[in-house]
């Protein structure tokens, strides 16, 4: 018994006694709470959404008002047709989209009955799902303030659409999402952990004391791993369209572009990690731990950007995965073009060859 | 002179492969053997049966009384161990090592606090009680870790190379340490590569290929091999060893 | 062939000096040996040499060539073999040595005759991979690959630590061999007995030189007279000449103890010549065989000295 106690005692020493170690220990379920507690919820406030209004009676301007007033939309008043709404919903800058039709108050008032268009961009389903039930929320309300004037019983309809993804499948959503983690972890965890390698088991002094020139090294060392990354996204992208039935609605070929350039970002991170870290395992934690939580929780996937704290939306721009994952869901499931990713890939490519540049030129050619 | 370790052709059998073969010797109280041989000779692997690490394939083996198939718990509480990368933990204090130490092998608080106090003072380290044992220059970190090896006054300590690359003196002062134990009736099992330190054995055994070679005293030896020292004598018997690949 | 200037290294921040005031230089076609135990320097000085560390302070050349402006014509011309063996070791020793001369720019059969004498006696395994190798064996491989390029100089770190007394003699074999093709080799080691098939060597504890030369001259520089003393019960001999009044030091070598004696004749005015009088002394004791005898020093008993200043 005192021998078990002894080395317990121990094993505390070791723990406290290593202040890396400790800080993830105390600071990681800190850091988790505030951010699931506070910073990232599910409700989704000031949806960006258009509002068509072909009827322009006193009951449709009664109810965009409410819809106006809501917390949880804000109205792009700049879109005032529907022909607008197909450009607005590809690019991505509405969210949602009601249409009272021309008449709507006269139908209330003389049938009893009237119908309204909402139209969704499933393409992250669970945000269409939230938001929709909010625009339910509000028509009902009004549904129910009716029914107390009213001498007969008056109902609103709303008319749903999800566009993008009719079944609301969760597949439309995740598959970009993992793409974009998948490929961001394997790159700078296998870059990573494969130059440390050397360093621990002492080739890289050999390779330095030698006319390999070091740009070489590093070639030598991203060479297969954007092999593989390009093969995994070909295995991800045949896995979806086989058995999630996801096709790739747009052009294969700038989808493979965009990722490519993604993958390479990736990599230049891995770099990056390996120059400071000293040990495969120091490797593995710094890119596990350094970007699995920023690219789950900021590419936009799990937790919708627009409505986070101001902190960490300004903080979600610098990881490169938020850019792709806008890219994979519009050429993948939108089925747009170059003109529609080209600002996301421009912001791409910055990052890529800045972090290439610091990468290159922090790269110990010395052994200090 | 009492037997502290008896073996009678103790195998170690790995698949088709015979790491130790029939080993077959004795070893007395207050002796200090050295046990030699190359690389792959099959020495750790004898070391580690003894330790009760290593179950035997076939033989028999005795340490410190007991049965190497089935009291090695027995064993491990009378015998300490050294190994060749001094085994202290780094990043705890020279005091923290030993009271560490002294309580897996179950002694008494009061008989731990008194051995501290004895052992800081026998190595002149009552200032560094506190050091964290990675601060500690080389030769002071072997000193401690073979006091600490045998905090518990255990019968026999096997050290495994504990003179690997500190400077003459040190080595030299460390040996005085093992001289000092075994006076005190601690058998002392070391191997070495340096072949001065075999002539400060009382008897040497040289595995070659799995088997021992030869087991005497160093002076024997030298005369049974024509030998003007140790380093003769071994190089004479591995020179013509199989096993240089493994 | 190598200049060094006033060379100082420290890490930690100035904390810890691993190096300082090392200033020598290495003839070309010399073997050169580093002496020195765990923690002298021995490594911070190869990897200054060979580019890898900046010294703080001091400079050096290697082949005439600065080693912090010219490092890239330096890391071509130089053969390095590190503490450790890092070599790859899921590669086969082959693969191992193909990278190696592939790297350097050139090819295993171009300079075949170099590594000849030692690759062939690895050539049978040469399909095996080497992590399975013995010490000795992945201590040839390293040396191989250090030398497919024909480099000038060769610098080699501790290449016999940890490796048997057979592999050890045959490696400094190969290296004399080498030496014959005027290559200039730069060897660190903490074994004594090494030090003496060296051209020159230097000794070197806790960051500085104790002695530059050739072995012969460190041994003849040796300031005191030196005795071995012998009995068959050795452990109670060293107690008993440590005991002696007379006695400076001594210290175990094997089976004999070299002892200095005082030379202060105030110290010993019962014997004005100690050494003489050890023997009855011993005697008196019970050591009936004990026998002395004037020696040479060697290198170890040099090194001893030089460390008690």
């Amino acid at each position: 018994m005192r021998q078990l106690l002894t080395f317990i005692r121990k094993e505390f020493l070791h723990v406290f006694r290593d202040r890396k170690t400790l800080l993830m220990l105390f600071g990681l379920p800190i850091a988790q709470i505030v951010l699931f507690g506070f910073a990232l919820s599910n409700e989704i406030k000031d949806s960006r959404i258009a509002v068509v209004d072909y009827s322009k009676d006193p009951v449709t301007t009664h109810i965009i008002s409410k819809i106006a007033a809501s917390d949880y939309f804000d109205i792009q008043r700049s879109l005032a047709s529907a022909d607008q709404l197909q450009t607005a919903f590809k690019k991505g800058n509405i969210k949602l989209a009601v249409i009272f039709p021309s008449g709507f108050g006269d139908d209330l008032m003389h049938t009893g009955n009237a119908t309204m268009q909402v139209i969704a961009d499933a393409s992250d389903p669970n945000q269409a799902t939230t938001i929709t039930n909010y625009m339910n929320q509000i028509i009902n309300d009004y549904n129910a303030e009716l029914a107390k004037d009213a001498h007969q019983p008056m109902q609103i309809v709303p008319e749903l659409q999800m566009l993008y993804n009719p079944e609301l499948r969760g597949a439309p959503n995740f598959v970009p999402g993992v793409m974009a983690l998948v490929l961001m972890l394997v790159c700078t965890m296998m870059t990573s952990v494969a130059i440390v390698k050397e360093k621990e088991l002492g080739t890289m002094e050999i390779l330095l004391v030698s006319p390999f020139k070091p740009i070489y090294i590093i070639i030598a060392k991203l060479a297969p791993n954007l092999l593989i990354s390009v093969l995994n996204l070909f295995i991800i992208l045949l896995l979806s369209y086989l058995f999630l039935d996801l096709p790739v609605k747009g052009s294969l070929l700038l989808l493979v572009t965009c990722s490519i350039l993604f993958i390479l970002t990736s990599l230049s991170i891995g770099l990056l990690l390996s120059i400071s870290a000293k040990t495969q395992q120091a490797a593995m934690m710094g890119s596990l731990m350094g970007m699995m939580l920023p690219t789950m929780l900021l590419t936009g996937f799990l937790f919708p950007i627009e409505n986070m704290p101001l902190a960490l939306q300004v903080l979600s721009n610098i990881v490169p995965s938020r850019w792709y994952f806008i890219i994979v869901k519009r050429v993948m499931l939108k089925g747009l073009g170059l003109t529609s990713v080209w600002k996301e890939m421009s912001i791409l490519s910055g990052m890529c060859l800045l972090l290439f540049a610091i990468s290159l030129r922090k790269f110990k050619i010395r052994l200090q | 002179m009492a037997s502290v370790i008896t073996t009678d052709k103790l195998t170690k059998r790995f698949g088709a492969f015979i790491a130790a073969s029939e080993l077959t010797f004795e070893v007395g109280k207050g002796e200090i053997f050295g046990f030699l041989g190359a690389n792959g000779a099959g020495k750790t692997t004898a070391m580690r049966m003894l330790c009760g690490l290593s179950t035997p394939s076939s033989g028999k083996a005795s340490v410190a009384g007991f049965d190497v198939y089935t009291q090695t718990e027995k064993i491990k509480r009378r015998i300490g161990y050294m190994s060749q990368k001094f085994s202290l933990y780094d990043d705890l204090t020279v005091t923290e090592n030993i009271r560490f130490y002294a309580g897996i092998y179950g002694m008494s608080r009061p008989a731990i606090k008194t051995k501290t106090t004895q052992l800081l003072e026998e190595l002149q380290l009552q200032q560094e009680a506190k050091t964290l044992v990675k601060e500690l220059p080389l030769g002071w970190k072997q000193k401690l870790a073979f006091s600490v090896s045998i905090v518990h006054d255990p019968d026999i300590v096997f050290l495994d190379e504990p003179t690997g690359g500190v400077d003459p003196v040190t080595r030299r002062q460390f040996w005085d340490l093992i001289y000092a134990a075994a006076d005190r009736g601690v058998t002392i099992f070391v191997t070495t590569h340096y072949m001065d330190e075999a002539e400060y054995c009382n008897r040497v055994s040289i595995m070659v290929d799995g088997i021992i070679a030869a087991l005497d005293s160093p002076a024997r030896l030298k005369e049974k091999y024509a030998a003007a020292n140790m380093e003769d004598v071994f190089y004479q018997l591995a020179r013509n060893a199989q096993r240089k690949a493994d | 062939m190598i200049t060094l200037n006033n060379i100082k290294k420290t890490y930690n921040k100035g904390q810890v000096t691993a190096v300082k005031n090392i200033s020598f230089t290495i003839n070309p076609g010399e073997l050169f040996g580093l002496i020195g135990p765990d923690g002298a320097g021995k490594t911070t000085l190869f990897r200054i040499l060979t580019t890898l560390l900046l010294p703080d302070e001091g400079s050096a050349t290697v082949a005439g060539l600065d080693i912090i402006k010219d490092y890239t014509k330096i890391r071509s011309k130089v053969g390095y073999m590190p503490g450790r063996f890092s070599l790859y070791q899921d590669l086969t020793i082959e693969e191992n040595l193909n990278f190696f001369a592939t790297v350097f720019g050139t090819t295993i059969k171009e300079n075949y005759h170099l590594i000849k004498d030692i690759y062939q006696q690895i050539e049978p395994f040469k399909d095996r991979r080497a992590g399975k190798l013995s010490g000795g064996m992945k201590q040839k491989l390293a040396l191989c690959c250090a030398l497919i390029h024909k480099p000038a100089v060769l610098f080699l770190d501790e290449p016999t630590t940890g490796v048997d007394v057979v592999s050890r003699k045959e490696f400094w074999d190969m290296l004399k061999r080498l030496k014959q093709e005027g290559i200039t080799i730069l060897v660190s080691t903490p074994y004594m007995d090494e030090a003496n098939l060296c051209d020159r060597i230097a000794l070197i504890q806790k960051g500085t030189i104790l002695s530059i030369d050739t072995p012969t001259a460190i041994v003849k520089a040796f300031p005191l007279e030196l005795f071995a003393v012998r009995a068959s019960k050795t452990h109670q001999l060293l107690k008993d000449v440590r005991a002696y009044p007379g006695t400076d030091t001594c210290f175990a070598f094997g089976d004999s103890l070299h002892v200095t004696f005082k030379t202060n004749v105030a110290e010993t005015n019962a014997n004005p010549r100690p050494s003489e009088g050890l023997i009855p002394y011993l005697k008196s004791k019970g050591e009936t065989d004990a026998t002395i005898e004037k020696i040479a020093p060697g290198i170890e008993d040099c090194f001893i000295n030089l460390l008690k200043n």
